[in-house]
């Protein structure tokens, strides 16, 4: 009885084993990504497989890490083995040089367009009939709006949520830092729960029901849309919003070490390609190719989109609004 | 109201149980009513929530959710973690207790507590321990990664967490117990003439068997079931660091609600097997 168990807890560990010893002749990349592009880089990865079988005849496993952006560029640093990272904003994949030097100084500039295949923005997603008549920014900071949105402190769309809603504060009053932290502290005083990424926010608004207002990144929204149906979310386009241009990298000290540099910059260059760029518009994001972006752009409505230069690049705005005893920290806090 | 303390008169006791146990219909019914409904609302509604979602696009759809790849992965990981977790776990425990109930040393109030701090540790900072040791900002970091030695984000992180977690349940079950028991048997087996091990074997554990299954039990559910710790130290990467509670999370957020709840369907039976297992043991120890 007793040898018997230990022949099965050995042959159990074995197959375990043999399981994770995968045949030589396959590739494996690892990409951490931020929360939303679940379902692009479920699209994207048999593609660019696909595209690689043909091209070198190799076999590429591209195996997914999906979180808050900020977390995902903190995993990084503690020693997850990223061959590429996807993240949400610049900042987060500058971390990777500032901190650990794993990726050159001159990063943003290896790929096309900042190394962002791709752009979005924010927008505000509604339940159905938009009971309390929101039409931009202004509205939801009315006293009593219900608003979900992720935390800023470990979630890269949350600062782009944040930076819109301040850009357009700053708009409408003639530029006035004052004015704009004001209207922000009120947003967040509105705010119900402040999830660690912005998939976490999605289920909380969507299947939890809790708030009446989701700010959230463009693709997002409509991909909430497009699981759930119409008939019971509207998307609202605000006047006025930021242009979010999430930046890809390969993680050249950890691709160097598992000799996937040349997969894994292949890659990231297959996200600018026609075909990629098919994908990406079809998941809602905008592409930056024009011919496909144009195919797609009717799919998103018109607006005014400020860009992150407004705020002196991400290292400005970060160490101005996220940092520890920033404007985020002086805003939003116990009794605040 | 002036109640002048008496020596407490057995036969009273007896005949006050009698009237405990003969209390008005009315109170007996509403009891049975609360515990039931109380149950029902919070334990079996609950699990039969989970099982209604996971079949709620036919046995089908459930068998291809829990026959995904990454699934398979998930439970594979799980499983592989409780094997190596609980055997070391059960070793140490009995070690423990041994030690603890057996010996007289310096410090050894103090390896008590720390017995119990997994316990009263919440599983995030449990992890986070572990990153900021073997992360590769963490003390051992460097020399880890020049030995190329992953332990954070991948599996060997997520036994260490689950294994510290899971570390008092066995200990904690079996010293109580071997404090009660006290030494006498064991003096006499070596008085007679039995070895250390003689002892421990024909005398010990046949004591405290039913105790240490017990501990072992709750300490594989906890291992199987840990979430926060293992989240912080998983780097959550599908098919490879996932284990079931995760893939759970994994599922819900992509909106694959079969997906979660088939995966939290296994953890659910898993879950039930424990207790029924544990009723099975408390009913023999009854019988004992």
């Amino acid at each position: 009885m007793k040898n018997n168990f230990f022949n099965i807890v050995f042959a159990a560990v074995l197959a375990i084993l043999a399981v994770g010893n995968a045949p030589a002749a396959e590739v494996k990349l690892l990409n951490v990504s931020y929360d939303p592009t679940r379902e692009l880089y479920k699209e994207f990865n048999p593609a660019f497989a696909k595209y690689w079988k043909a091209k070198k005849g190799d076999d590429v496993t591209v195996n997914q890490s999906h979180a808050g952006s900020g977390k995902q560029a903190r995993a990084v640093l503690e020693g997850l083995e990223a061959d590429v990272v996807t993240l949400a904003l610049g900042y987060d994949v500058d971390q990777l040089y500032q901190k650990r030097k794993l990726i050159p100084e001159n990063w943003q500039s290896l790929l096309p367009n900042n190394s962002s295949p791709y752009t979005s923005t924010i927008v505000l997603l509604v339940r159905k009939g938009n009971p309390l008549g929101i039409k931009d920014w202004n509205d939801i900071v009315k006293p009593g709006v219900s608003i979900v949105t992720p935390n800023p402190k470990t979630s890269g769309g949350a600062r782009w949520n944040y930076l819109a809603a301040w850009s357009y504060a700053l708009k409408h009053n003639n530029n006035d830092d004052a004015a704009a932290k004001d209207f922000v502290s009120k947003l967040y005083k509105n705010a119900a729960v402040l999830d660690t990424g912005a998939r976490g926010s999605t289920t909380t608004f969507i299947e939890r029901e809790i708030g009446d207002v989701l700010i959230a990144w463009e693709n997002e929204a409509y991909l909430a849309l497009k699981e759930f149906g119409p008939d019971k979310f509207e998307i609202i386009t605000p006047s006025l919003s930021i242009l979010a241009e999430p930046p890809i990298a390969v993680v050249e000290d950890i691709a160097r070490k598992h000799g996937t540099t040349e997969v894994a910059t292949e890659y990231l260059k297959y996200l600018y390609s026609k075909e990629g760029q098919e994908i990406i518009g079809k998941n809602f994001y905008r592409p930056t190719d024009p011919e496909i972006a144009a195919k797609y752009a009717k799919q998103f409505q018109p607006l005014e989109l400020v860009k992150i230069d407004a705020f002196g690049g991400w290292d400005a705005a970060q160490k101005k609004h996220f940092s520890d005893e920033g404007v985020f920290d002086q805003i939003y806090g116990p009794g605040k | 109201m002036n109640a002048i303390p008496q020596p407490i008169n057995p036969a009273k006791l007896v005949a006050r149980q009698q009237v405990a146990l003969q209390d008005a219909d009315w109170v007996r019914w509403s009891l049975i009513a609360i515990a039931v409904s109380f149950i029902s609302l919070f334990i079996c509604l609950p699990l039969g929530l989970v099982i209604f979602q996971a079949f709620s696009k036919g046995v089908v759809a459930y068998w291809s959710a829990l026959s995904q790849a990454d699934t398979l992965a998930a439970i594979n990981l799980t499983l592989l973690t409780a094997l190596v977790t609980v055997p070391l776990n059960t070793v140490f425990g009995v070690t423990a207790a041994w030690a603890i109930t057996r010996f007289d040393f310096k410090g050894k109030s103090l390896l008590t507590t720390l017995i119990d701090l997994p316990f009263s540790v919440s599983p995030v900072i449990s992890g986070l321990i572990f990153v900021l040791l073997f992360g590769a900002e963490g003390w051992f970091g460097e020399w880890l990664m020049a030995h190329d030695v992953k332990i954070i984000f991948a599996v060997p992180g997520i036994i260490l967490a689950t294994l510290f977690i899971t570390f008092p349940f066995v200990a904690r079950q079996l010293i109580p117990l071997m404090q009660e028991m006290g030494t006498q048997e064991e003096e006499a087996a070596l008085s007679l003439g039995a070895g250390g091990w003689k002892t421990f074997w024909a005398v010990t554990v046949p004591n405290i068997k039913w105790a240490l299954l017990y501990g072992v039990l709750l300490c594989n559910a906890r291992a199987m079931g840990e979430f926060g710790a293992v989240s912080v130290v998983s780097g959550h990467i599908r098919g490879l660091t996932n284990t079931l509670p995760l893939h759970v999370e994994v599922n819900y957020n992509d909106y694959n609600i079969v997906g979660a709840f088939a995966s939290a369907s296994i953890l659910a039976a898993l879950a039930v097997v424990t207790l029924i297992l544990k009723s099975a043991l408390e009913w023999k120890q009854g019988n004992r």
